[in-house]
C-alpha cells in the first residue's frame, strides 16, 4: 500500500556557500498530491528542479517510479512541469501548445488530435483551441499549462507556485478545480507554495521546508494541530509568543516559552457563562479590531499580551474592560522541538467522564 | 474664476502647440524636404533622357551592381553573426561578457573613416600580414573584399542590438518548457525562439541594409576609387560630382534616396506589425 513512488535519499545541494538542500529524505506514495511549503529561500523550488532534472544534486539519490534518475535527462524522466508563470508558448494556439509535447514524442496525427481534444474537454476549454495565450484569462492559461503538462501522461507532475500568477479571487476557485482534476487524472503531483492556506486546502500531505531542511511531513490537519518543531509551530496559523507559561492557569509547572493561537483563546464578558471556571482567569482588553468575519481582541493577562477571536454576533468588548480568559491549548517550544499541551482542566474533565 | 483660468490655460496650450508645429514643420522642410526636392530637380534638370543615360552609364551600372553585391554579402554575414552574438550575450554567462557586449557597439561610436584606416593598416602594404596575403593571392585593400570588410564592420552591430533586448525580455521559460518536453536545439529555435525575435530581426536587417547601401567613409578609404571596379554608388556619386557632372551625381543620388525611402516604409510597416503582434 505504502509504495514509495518518488523518493529522495540524503540529497544535498549547494549554490556556492548557500546550502539549498540539507540532507533531504522524502518519500511519496503513488497518486498523492503533495504540497512543498516554506518561506522563500527555504529550498522548496530547488527540490522541484532536482526532481525535474533542471538542477543536479551534489550528493544523494533521486528515484521516480522506482527508477533511479540521477543520470537521466530531464526530458526522459517522465515529468510534467507547470511553470510559475505557465511559460505557455506565446506564438502557438491552445491546441498547438498542448500538442507540442506529443509531436516531439512522435505520436501520429490522429492520436495527437484525439488526445488534445480529450484534454481540452477535461480542462473545460472547448471552443478555445484556436486562441493564443494572450487572449486567455489567468485561470484559463493555468488550465492550458496543466493540460500541456499532463499531455504525454507523465509519471509525475510538478507545479511551481501554480497559483502565484492569478489574482486572489480566481485563486480560490482554481485551487478547488486543480484538486478535483488531479484526483480525477490520478497523477502523482508535487506543488510548491509559500501560502499555507493553499497547501492545507489542496494537498493530501504537506512537506514543510525551512533553510534547506525538511521540518515536518504529514497531513494538513496533523501538521496544523501537532507541530513538531518551533519553526512549524510559528509558521502555521497566527501565533502570539508567550515567554512565561507557568503563570497561566492550567499550565502551571511548564518552564518554557509557548506559541498561542487566537482560536485557542476564549474571551468572554464577565456576565457570560464560562465552561471551565477552574482555569478561567481575569484579564483586560487592550483593543478590538474588526476583521470582517470575526473580531480580533488583544488582551493582557499576567502582564503578557494575547490575541483571541470573538464572533461578530457576540456583544462588543470595550477597551479597558475586564474579561474572563480561558486558554484551551498551546504549542510549547522546547529548544528544537515543539509539542502541544492542553489545559489541565480539560484533560481532567475528560478523564472524569471516562 | 475657475472657468476663466481654464480657458486661458487651453488658449496658451494652443499657442504652444502651434508654435511647435510651425517650428517642427519648418525644420523638417528646410533640412529634409527642400534638399530632397533639390536632388530630384537637379537629377531631372536636363530631362528624362539625360537622367536615364546618366544612370545607365557603364560605370554607373557597375557601381549599382557592386553596391548590391556588397550589401547582400554583408547581410548574410550580419545575419549569422548577429544571431550568434545575441544568443551568446543573452543565454550564457562567461567572463568578459560585458567587455564583448561593449565591443560590439564600437562601430556605432567610431568614425567610419577610422574603420577604413584600421583595415588599411591591418591588410595593406605596411602590414605584417601583407606578404602572407600576397602569397595566397588574396587582395583586400583597394579591392572588393576590402569594401565588403569595411561595410560589415560599420553594420554588424545593427542586428544584435535589435535582438538582445527582445531576447532578454522574453526570458528562458518557454525554451525551458520546450526542452523539458524533449525538444532539441533547432526545434526550439525554429518553433519557440524565432517567432519572438522575428520582427526585431527583420528590423535589424532593414537598418543594416540601409546603412550598407549608403556607407561612404570606410569604403572610400579601402576602395581605391577604381571606376568600374571598386566604386560603389556613394563613391560613384562623389566622383561624378567632383567632375562637375551634376546630372550624373544627382541622378544616382535620387536612386539611393528612393532606396532609402523604400527601406523607411518597410521599417515602419515592420515596426507597426511587431507592435500589433506584441499586444
Amino acid at each position: 500500500m505504502a509504495e514509495e513512488y518518488v523518493k529522495l535519499v540524503g540529497v544535498n545541494k549547494y549554490f556556492g556557500d548557500f546550502k539549498a538542500s540539507d540532507n533531504i529524505d522524502i518519500s511519496i506514495e503513488k497518486g498523492k498530491l503533495i504540497g512543498l511549503l516554506g518561506p522563500s529561500g527555504s529550498g522548496k523550488t530547488t527540490i522541484l528542479k532536482m526532481l525535474a532534472g533542471l538542477e543536479d544534486a551534489d550528493s544523494g539519490d533521486i528515484y521516480i517510479g522506482g527508477e533511479k534518475v540521477n543520470q537521466v535527462k530531464p526530458s526522459e524522466r517522465g515529468i510534467g512541469f507547470v511553470f510559475q508563470n505557465y511559460a505557455l508558448f506565446r506564438y502557438k494556439t491552445v491546441y498547438e501548445n498542448i500538442a507540442f509535447g506529443l509531436k516531439i514524442a512522435k505520436w501520429n496525427k490522429a492520436d495527437i488530435k484525439n488526445r488534445v481534444m480529450e484534454l481540452i474537454e477535461l480542462v473545460g476549454l472547448r471552443g478555445f483551441e484556436k486562441r493564443y495565450p494572450s487572449q486567455l484569462s489567468g485561470g484559463q492559461r493555468q488550465r492550458v499549462a496543466f493540460a500541456r503538462a499532463i499531455a504525454t501522461e507523465p509519471k509525475l507532475l510538478l507545479l511551481d507556485e501554480p497559483f502565484a500568477a492569478v489574482d486572489a479571487k480566481v485563486r480560490k476557485e482554481l485551487r478547488a478545480w486543480l484538486r478535483e482534476l488531479i484526483t480525477k487524472v490520478g497523477i502523482t503531483s508535487i506543488f510548491v507554495t509559500h501560502d499555507q492556506d493553499e497547501a492545507t486546502e489542496v494537498a493530501d500531505e504537506i512537506i514543510i521546508m525551512n533553510r534547506g531542511r525538511v521540518e515536518q511531513i504529514g497531513s494538513p490537519v496533523e501538521i496544523y494541530n501537532n507541530p513538531k518543531t518551533p519553526f512549524v509551530a510559528e509558521f502555521l496559523g497566527e501565533n502570539v509568543k508567550v515567554s512565561h507559561v507557568e503563570d497561566m492557569r492550567g499550565f502551571e509547572g511548564i518552564a518554557h516559552a509557548a506559541l498561542i493561537r487566537p482560536e485557542y483563546v476564549v474571551i468572554s464578558k464577565k456576565n457570560e457563562l464560562v465552561r471551565y471556571p477552574a482555569s478561567t482567569e481575569e484579564g483586560e482588553v487592550i483593543k478590538s479590531v474588526f476583521r470582517g468575519s470575526l473580531i480580533e481582541v488583544t488582551v493582557r493577562l499576567h502582564g503578557q499580551e494575547l490575541i483571541g477571536y470573538r464572533q461578530v454576533s457576540q456583544p462588543l468588548l470595550h477597551d479597558g474592560e475586564n474579561v474572563n480568559i480561558f486558554i484551551q491549548k498551546m504549542n510549547i517550544i522546547d529548544e528544537n522541538t515543539a509539542y502541544v499541551v492542553e489545559n489541565e482542566t480539560i484533560t481532567a474533565a475528560e478523564s472524569l467522564v471516562i | 474664476m475657475e472657468k476663466q483660468s481654464k480657458v486661458r490655460m487651453t488658449r496658451s496650450e494652443q499657442i504652444v502647440k502651434w508654435i511647435l508645429v510651425i517650428l517642427g514643420t519648418g525644420f523638417v522642410f528646410t533640412m529634409l524636404v527642400l534638399p530632397l526636392i533639390y536632388v530630384l530637380a537637379t537629377a531631372f534638370r536636363q530631362g528624362i533622357g539625360a537622367f536615364v543615360s546618366a544612370v545607365t552609364d557603364r560605370y554607373a551600372l557597375k557601381s549599382i551592381e557592386l553596391t548590391v553585391y556588397v550589401t547582400v554579402i554583408t547581410l548574410i554575414v550580419n545575419v549569422i553573426f548577429g544571431i550568434f552574438a545575441s544568443f551568446l550575450l543573452t543565454k550564457y554567462n562567461f567572463i568578459g561578457k560585458r567587455f564583448i557586449s561593449t565591443l560590439i557597439d564600437l562601430p556605432l561610436a567610431i568614425s567610419p573613416i577610422i574603420a577604413g584606416l584600421i583595415f588599411l593598416l591591418t591588410f595593406g602594404r605596411s602590414s605584417f600580414l601583407y606578404p602572407y596575403l600576397r602569397q595566397f593571392g588574396v587582395k583586400i585593400v583597394f579591392a572588393v573584399p576590402g569594401i565588403v570588410l569595411a561595410t560589415i564592420f560599420v553594420t554588424f552591430p545593427f542586428i544584435s542590438r535589435e535582438l538582445i533586448p527582445v531576447l532578454n525580455s522574453i526570458g528562458k521559460d518557454e525554451e525551458d518548457a520546450a526542452a523539458l518536453m524533449g525538444a532539441g536545439f533547432f526545434k526550439i529555435f525554429r518553433e519557440i525562439t524565432f517567432p519572438h525575435i522575428k520582427w526585431a530581426f527583420l528590423y535589424g536587417v532593414v537598418l543594416s541594409t540601409a546603412r550598407a547601401l549608403g556607407e561612404f567613409g570606410a569604403v572610400s578609404v579601402l576602395s581605391g576609387h577604381l571606376r568600374g571596379r571598386t566604386n560603389t554608388m556613394p563613391l560613384h556619386i562623389e566622383v561624378t560630382y567632383q567632375a562637375f557632372d551634376f546630372t550624373g551625381a544627382f541622378a544616382m543620388s535620387s536612386i539611393l534616396v528612393a532606396m532609402a525611402l523604400i527601406i523607411l516604409v518597410v521599417r515602419n510597416v515592420l515596426e507597426y506589425r511587431s507592435k500589433k503582434y506584441q499586444s
